[in-house]
């Protein structure tokens, strides 16, 4: 299996969603050789084997595959490449690579190659190069299939698959379409698309993604198969450290404010529900690139006495929010997924999701609407702040149906798709 | 002989703390006391307490010769009680000397003036008790917040009896008209103006150390030679400036202090000027002409208006939101709320909210703890929710309060027997209703009901309200 991080070093989700994916399989008795650029060595490999790229040496008979890595261009990109991280690591991450490009001209044939591991500038030369270094793990190791994890391993799996002759899966856990909206970066999309034409099997986290794979990546549907993710939670909801502070209901918006996650349709369902009913506050939790649009439209709106912005929330401060709040709303424009509604779920926080969301396909105890339809939003707010039987059923029904989403079953499911190939 | 008016602003705002959402409903204490105080010390070592002691001297040398006045905000007496007594005391000391004119200006530096009269006029009252206090002055000439100024803003300050008051020179109020001469306000001709010349107190507050300028550097002889130079007829130059432009914006390795300590003896040897404080000056000059100003005005950057502090979305929510709360602070007592009210208003806040970066942005960056106008309104929403709701709360409980203190031990007995009569009525009349025989007479049960119906209304009490919904069904089962 192919990845770009694993748990403890993460970035976002991705990393999470592997070592969840690795401990289902491992309860099936499926054993899993999992490869990351970069180990750290405190990795948990109690459920699997994890190899270090780093240490990896290039034998000859890789680097004969040389010419196939030749039509990838080096290039350096600007955008925001990866499928979960904040903005403030999006730029400490691009701040950080300013300074340290400068041995940049390194000779690519070296035997040995250290990478970052890290979603830098330098993140499509780290692409090739560890596709590299799969093709000579592929030429030492024992193993039935080949599973890799999103966009950036697509170029090792398919190398391990030239070399090995074994099945590949790739697991698409975001699209080019989820991160970019339409302004794709060309590069990325064609590496996302020659991965899904050599792979045997594709798997989507939801039907949501699925459709976008057949129908912009023109994929042949027989071989796509959606398996939703499950989400696992390493400790208990602490909630005795605080208590609601403020009086009135709370309604919150957590994640990233970006376009993809419709923060414009929050503010205004919000101004909807004000212009009825004042026993609430609105929070949105997070930072982007439209965070002072929204501030502005807030104060052009006149309901900042009752909407709030906090920032980037980080840890403890995510469970605090999640205390506080009486609905949780994810109005996203495109989520393959959306791991956010659960860990609401979880806090006993009922939810209101998106239809153009993964994650609305798996949940049945949560409010759909779709994202431009700001007064459906406005209705299920206001619907889930006065009735309170409604309420109360979401979220006693909710967290049991997060509990119930179990890494195992979607590990079997993979399983499946696996024995289906091999 | 002509006049020099030097007039120096002095203030501090009392800055907010970082304020989270999580700390709305659960902390009350909005104010960064180590920045504040840290704040406070270094403009006093820098700025406050060497430039008093160079004015002491130039009055010890030259008597009353040398007059100067100040206008110190009421958040910044405060925060000299509780930071800088020592710069309270040498104020004082300046006071004593009888050199020296303190005016008054509202109590929090707020923007009032632009909302509510009785506000403006309440906080213009405090500060000038605060004035009398410390500094043994009732205060006869006025200054707005920032110079804010406009006809009605000045007939306001007439009314409370003031003989004149300061104002910006703006050039698109005069025009060709000169600010070197006495006006007055035009709704109210007793009041006079006296006019920043803002040229010669830029050429001191602003460019004094700009080396890109080309009068560097800036010397007593150049700038008397100035000063000379303006029209025969113009009979006065006002001088007006934040006072932390000693050693404070211009450090004073920059020669400014230098530059004060010699510049009376240069004004006394070399021009026809003398020292006047803005109630002498106003007495002295016979204005000229009535001053229209129909929208009010500034000294704050190249326009000259209210922007600096109003008119982006962001300044206007949260600058209405807070006055919104004017006829709820009227009744509330508690000495807590009211000091964060004052705070709350400085008008500093909404300074921080400025989105026009262009012109003057260095010099609001300069003043700036915030990194942008978004943080600063965020922050400042989320105290003022807070306070909202303490205000809230606070009116409820003294509502509570007041219900119970209002009434006599008699009148409560009397409201009680009157409320039981009423309701012994009523039972009597319900336990007519249930008696069959009348539902014969249909019309009659409905009118009567009807009619008790409106009286019921007024004693609102839910047991009789039930009783009454009990016989309107009686009424409609007899019906069929």
């Amino acid at each position: 299996m192919f990845g770009w991080e694993f748990p403890p070093h993460i970035t976002g989700g991705l990393g999470t969603a592997c070592y969840g994916l690795v401990k289902g399989l491992a309860k099936i008795n499926t054993e899993v050789l999992f490869v990351v650029p970069k180990a750290y060595g405190d990795e948990d490999t109690r459920v699997v084997n994890i190899l270090n790229a780093s240490d990896i040496e290039i034998n000859q008979e890789s680097i004969k595959k040389e010419d196939f890595w030749k039509k990838i261009t080096f290039m350096e990109i600007g955008s925001n490449l990866i499928p979960y991280v904040s903005p403030e690591e999006f730029q400490r991450i691009v701040a950080k690579n300013i300074l340290s490009r400068t041995d940049i001209n390194k000779n690519i044939f070296r035997s040995k190659y250290k990478f970052s591991g890290k979603y830098g500038k330098d993140l499509l030369e780290e692409v090739s190069r560890y596709a590299l270094v799969a093709a000579s793990i592929a030429a030492n190791n024992n193993f039935d299939i080949i599973h890799a994890h999103d966009w950036l391993t697509y170029p090792a799996g398919i190398a391990a698959k030239a070399v090995s002759g074994k099945p590949l899966v790739i697991h698409v856990h975001a699209t080019e379409f989820d991160r970019s909206g339409e302004n794709i970066n060309q590069n990325v999309y064609d590496i996302e698309r020659n991965g899904m034409l050599a792979a045997d099997r594709v798997i989507t986290v939801s039907n949501y993604t699925r459709n976008i794979v057949i129908t912009r990546y023109g994929i042949d549907e027989s071989k796509v198969f959606t398996v939703h993710n499950a989400v696992e939670f390493n400790k208990d909801f602490d909630d005795s450290q605080w208590h609601k502070s403020v009086p009135e209901k709370v309604v919150t918006f957590l994640g990233r404010i970006t376009y993809q996650k419709g923060p414009d349709y929050f503010v205004e369902a919000a101004n909807l529900v004000l212009s009825k009913y004042k026993n609430v506050r609105f929070v949105m939790a997070g930072s982007g690139d439209m965070l002072y649009r929204m501030i502005r439209r807030v104060a052009e709106l006149r309901i900042a006495d009752k909407f709030h912005f906090t920032g980037f929330l980080k840890g403890n401060d995510v469970d605090r929010m999640f205390l506080q709040s009486d609905v949780y709303v994810m109005p996203s424009v495109s989520e393959p997924f959306g791991i956010s509604p659960l860990e609401a779920m979880r806090a006993h926080v009922p939810v209101i999701i998106s239809k153009q969301s993964g994650v609305a396909e798996v949940l049945r105890h949560a409010i759909k609407i779709d994202f431009w339809d700001i007064d459906a939003m406005a209705d299920a707010i206001y619907g889930l702040l006065n009735y309170n039987g409604l309420s109360t059923m979401f979220r006693r029904l909710g967290q049991e149906e997060v509990l119930g989403l179990k890494w195992e079953n979607a590990a079997r499911q993979i399983k499946d798709v696996y024995f289906s190939v091999v | 002989m002509k006049t020099i008016c030097f007039y120096f602003q002095v203030h501090q705002p009392f800055r907010l703390k970082r304020y989270r959402f999580f700390d709305i409903g659960a902390n009350h204490h909005y104010f960064d006391d180590f920045a504040n105080k840290s704040i406070m010390r270094k403009v006093a070592e820098k700025c406050y307490l060497p430039t008093n002691q160079l004015f002491l001297d130039l009055i010890k040398e030259y008597g009353c010769r040398f007059k100067i006045s100040y206008s110190i905000s009421g958040t910044a007496i405060d925060q000299f009680e509780m930071y800088a007594p020592d710069v309270l005391e040498s104020f004082k000391r300046l006071a004593e000397t009888g050199c020296v004119e303190f005016i008054s200006e509202t109590y929090s530096h707020s923007l009032s003036a632009l909302k509510s009269e009785s506000e403006f006029k309440k906080q213009v009252q405090l500060h000038k008790e605060k004035i009398q206090q410390h500094f043994n002055q009732t205060p006869k000439v006025f200054r707005n917040t920032e110079l804010i100024y406009s006809d009605r803003i000045g007939e306001m300050v007439a009314e409370m009896g003031y003989k004149a008051m300061l104002s910006e020179g703006a050039k698109h109020i005069l025009g060709w008209k000169s600010p070197n001469f006495v006006y007055t306000n035009a709704i109210n001709p007793r009041l006079k103006l006296l006019l920043k010349n803002f040229t010669l107190s830029d050429d001191i507050a602003f460019r004094f150390s700009n080396r890109a300028w080309n009068e560097w550097p800036l010397t007593t002889e150049k700038y008397v030679h100035w000063l000379n130079s303006i029209e025969e007829k113009e009979e006065i130059v006002n001088l007006f400036m934040d006072y932390e432009t000693f050693g404070e914006h211009q450090w004073a390795e920059t020669g400014i202090f230098d530059f004060m300590r010699h510049l009376p003896q240069r004004v006394f040897s070399e021009s026809k000027f003398e020292f006047l404080t803005p109630s002498e000056a106003a007495d002295k000059h016979q204005p000229i002409a009535m001053m229209h100003v129909p929208n009010p005005i500034s000294w704050a950057d190249e326009e000259r208006d209210l922007t600096a502090w109003l008119g982006n979305d962001l300044q206007d929510e949260a600058f209405d939101k807070l006055y919104s709360l004017i006829d709820k602070m009227n009744l509330v007592h508690n000495e807590e709320l009211i000091r964060d009210w004052k705070y709350l208003q400085t008008s500093d806040h909404f300074y921080y909210m400025c989105t026009k970066w262009f012109s003057d942005g260095d010099v609001h960056k300069y003043f700036n703890p915030y990194d942008s106008p978004y943080e600063a309104f965020i922050n400042f929403m989320n105290v003022l929710s807070d306070f909202i709701l303490r205000v809230e709360t606070e009116i409820l409980g003294n509502r509570k309060e007041n219900e119970f203190a209002t009434y006599s031990q008699d009148e409560i007995n009397k409201i009680i027997s009157e409320y039981e009569n009423k309701i012994n009525e009523l039972k009597s009349f319900t336990a007519q209703l249930n008696k069959p025989n009348i539902s014969i007479k249909k019309g009659k049960v409905v009118s009567k009901s009807s009619n008790k119906k409106s009286e019921t209304k007024k004693i609102k009490s839910k047991e009789i309200k039930t009783k009454d919904k009990k016989t309107g069904t009686k009424v409609k089962s007899n019906k069929k």
